[in-house]
């Protein structure tokens, strides 16, 4: 497999979208063009001078940039060492995703296209993208898996307010991945004018790298936050829960080539890592082909895609991005795993002790701060990914009286 | 000289591939509909490698996936079943599957399998070209397989001369851009395919996606070398429990 450039620069994968043995674009004829057009362009649009005054003037005014860099003290004190939060529940509409389809969005005009589709697991992208497609007055369809659909109603009717269509994906263990398939369909069926906003840094080249420089703001804020409080850009530890992996593989970017940042991928264990209701991918996948992309993903010896299980929509996804199996290949990050039953007793103990009620898959990355054997002098960042309102059905259930 | 390009110059007109995913309806269903569509007047038989996620395929081709992944079907039964197909099976036989299962079964295994087994060509829609030319061709050739590129109405001149530069046995010409399955308004197809008919091909090409009967099939053929069938066959094994009498049925309708 050497015949792709093996790059040790974790920002830039090859001219064909690899990272290592990662990543590539393995799409039907029917999408080239338009992954072509995407993959001649993305990086010229984005350097654009006026392109990124658009998009930073969008991302301060209406989503509410910088998010804060705060500082936990009870969490800090009962963990023993100094704990960041990287406030993206702040953002407008509630989590990190909307970091990403601001970008897309004018990407897009750019591109000449009228109409967005999208896929969504948590329904937080679904939402992001719903609200950009509002604000520049573009057609929307979320596509949705039905499970999906019933355990995040408030995120559904978001989107509806919005005026985006929602179709629910019945396919398969109809999540995230179904949800995937059905927009990446969509997108194949209606190609000219359409353009697909992936949420996650999965999919077919330039969407991984796209998908990781427009959420690369917030390790890039992180970096000059951390300096005004601490006197140095860099954390010892960086911690972030990963689906497909796009608020770790923003809130690692800037630290990816960093080697002293220790970076840390929380992946949902479900019911357990070998419980057979889990979506660990890293610990349970093989080298593989999902959604346009060469990764590590979780399958049966025949190669047949398995259906993960999380408690939380956003994470309940049996790949990983190409650049976070790189990271895992290469030893570069440390990925680790948190259950069900940790994830929502996270979720408790940082809402009383923090007042902050994080989303379920932000859970996640709270519970491996124990587990870790940090110092008093370690500096670490939680990837505070979205806000847990969206959860609070699931909450409810589990609230003691 | 291999069983396609054989064809081919015995027959530039009509030809008739007709689409079926292993294991459906059953599990053992696959040589008998083969055979089956053999005795009917197919040309050419494409056997569908069933994939959980098969992301070209509109919902026909979804759900007979699921159900053959249900009966059992894997790439390693299907060799077994294809293990005897040259003793009663003379026409050529062509693989349609996604790049995953047959990673996982071993990239260069397969092909040896295939041509083993007396498989005549490879259609792997998630097969780029930048992949098939560094990794992935150097085992198909060495196998002797022809590989089979798709190509649609926004597939760029150059691309196009390229991608038939690297095929053999025929091109897949994609009616529209669509998933399969999806009905098409054959007037507009017309015009691309006698774009393809002037392009100075060195392979003859099948037109793919939509066509269901004999009028799609008689739209296509007059501007192609003929035609591939799917998910309307598919639909027709639904709706019926004797493979060969459906089989005898629909390529009737087609064909005469």
């Amino acid at each position: 497999m050497s015949v792709f450039n093996t790059t040790t620069n974790y920002q830039k994968p090859s001219s064909e979208g690899y990272y290592g043995d990662f990543g590539g674009a393995y799409i039907p004829e029917m999408l080239y063009e338009n992954v072509e057009t995407l993959k001649v362009q993305y990086l010229q649009i984005m350097e654009e001078p006026a392109f990124k005054a658009e998009v930073a003037a969008l991302l301060k005014d209406y989503v509410g940039r910088p998010t804060p860099l705060f500082l936990a003290e009870r969490l800090s004190k009962e963990i023993g060492a100094t704990i960041y939060l990287k406030r993206e529940d702040l953002c407008h509409t509630g989590a990190h995703k909307i970091n990403n389809t601001i970008g897309q969005i004018i990407l897009a005009q750019r591109l000449g296209k009228t109409k967005i589709i999208a896929e969504t697991g948590a329904g937080q992208h679904g939402v992001a993208t719903a609200t950009v497609c509002a604000l520049k007055g573009m057609e929307c369809v979320v596509y949705m898996g039905e499970k999906d659909i019933e355990r995040q109603a408030p995120n559904v009717a978001r989107m509806k307010m919005l005026g985006a269509k929602v179709v629910p994906a019945k396919s398969g263990s109809k999540t995230l991945k179904d949800a995937t398939n059905e927009a990446i369909r969509a997108w194949i069926n209606e190609p000219n004018e359409t353009h697909y906003i992936i949420g996650s840094v999965v999919g077919p080249h330039p969407y991984p790298d796209m998908v990781a420089r427009f959420q690369s703001v917030i390790s890039e804020e992180v970096r000059k936050q951390l300096y005004e409080k601490t006197g140095s850009e860099l954390p010892t530890h960086v911690v972030a829960c990963v689906g497909g992996g796009s608020n770790a593989a923003g809130a690692f970017y800037h630290f990816l080539n960093e080697p002293t940042v220790e970076l840390i991928a929380v992946e949902a264990a479900g019911h357990g890592v070998h419980s057979g209701m889990s979506a660990a991918t890293t610990q349970l996948g093989t080298p593989g082909i999902l959604h346009g992309s060469k990764s590590i993903l979780m399958q049966t010896k025949d190669g047949q895609v398995v259906e993960p299980h999380s408690i939380s929509a956003g994470l309940d996804y049996p790949g990983i991005g190409p650049l976070h199996a790189f990271l895992y290949e290469s030893k570069r990050g440390t990925f680790m795993s948190a259950t069900d039953e940790e994830a929502l007793e996270s979720a408790f103990h940082i809402s009383k002790i923090e007042g902050i009620i994080p989303a379920l898959e932000t859970a996640h990355a709270f519970s491996v701060l124990p587990k870790m054997g940090l110092k008093p002098t370690d500096v670490v960042v939680v990837c505070l990914s979205g806000r847990g309102d969206k959860d609070l059905d699931t909450y409810m259930k589990f609230i003691k009286d | 000289m291999s069983r396609l390009k054989k064809l081919f110059e015995v027959q530039q007109h009509r030809v008739l591939n007709v689409y079926c995913t292993a294991g459906y309806p059953q599990l053992n269903s696959t040589l008998l509909v083969m055979k089956s569509l053999q005795e009917n007047g197919a040309n050419i038989i494409e056997i569908g490698m069933p994939y959980s996620d098969p992301l070209a395929d509109g919902e026909v081709i979804q759900v007979s996936s699921h159900i053959a992944l249900e009966n059992g079907m894997t790439i390693e039964v299907l060799f077994d079943q294809l293990s005897k197909m040259r003793e009663t099976i003379h026409i050529p036989v062509v693989l349609m599957g996604y790049m995953n299962p047959i990673l996982q079964y071993g990239f260069d295994q397969f092909c040896k399998k295939a041509k083993e087994v007396g498989v005549d060509g490879l259609i792997l829609p998630d097969l780029p070209l930048y992949e098939f030319e560094h990794l992935y061709g150097k085992a198909i050739k060495e196998n002797e397989l022809d590989f089979i590129f798709l190509v649609t109405p926004e597939t760029p001149t150059e691309r196009l001369q390229k991608l038939d530069s690297l095929s053999s046995g025929f091109l897949y010409a994609v009616s529209s851009s669509a998933t399969t399955g999806t009905d098409k308004d054959f007037s507009k197809v017309a015009t691309y395919l006698q774009k393809l008919q002037s392009a100075g091909l060195k392979n003859p090409f099948l037109v793919g996606f939509g066509i269901k009967d004999k009028a799609s099939f008689d739209a296509v053929s007059a501007y192609s070398n003929g035609a591939i069938i799917g998910s309307a066959y598919i639909n027709a094994l639904s709706k019926g429990d004797n493979v060969e009498t459906i089989t005898k049925q629909f390529l009737n309708s087609v064909l005469n």
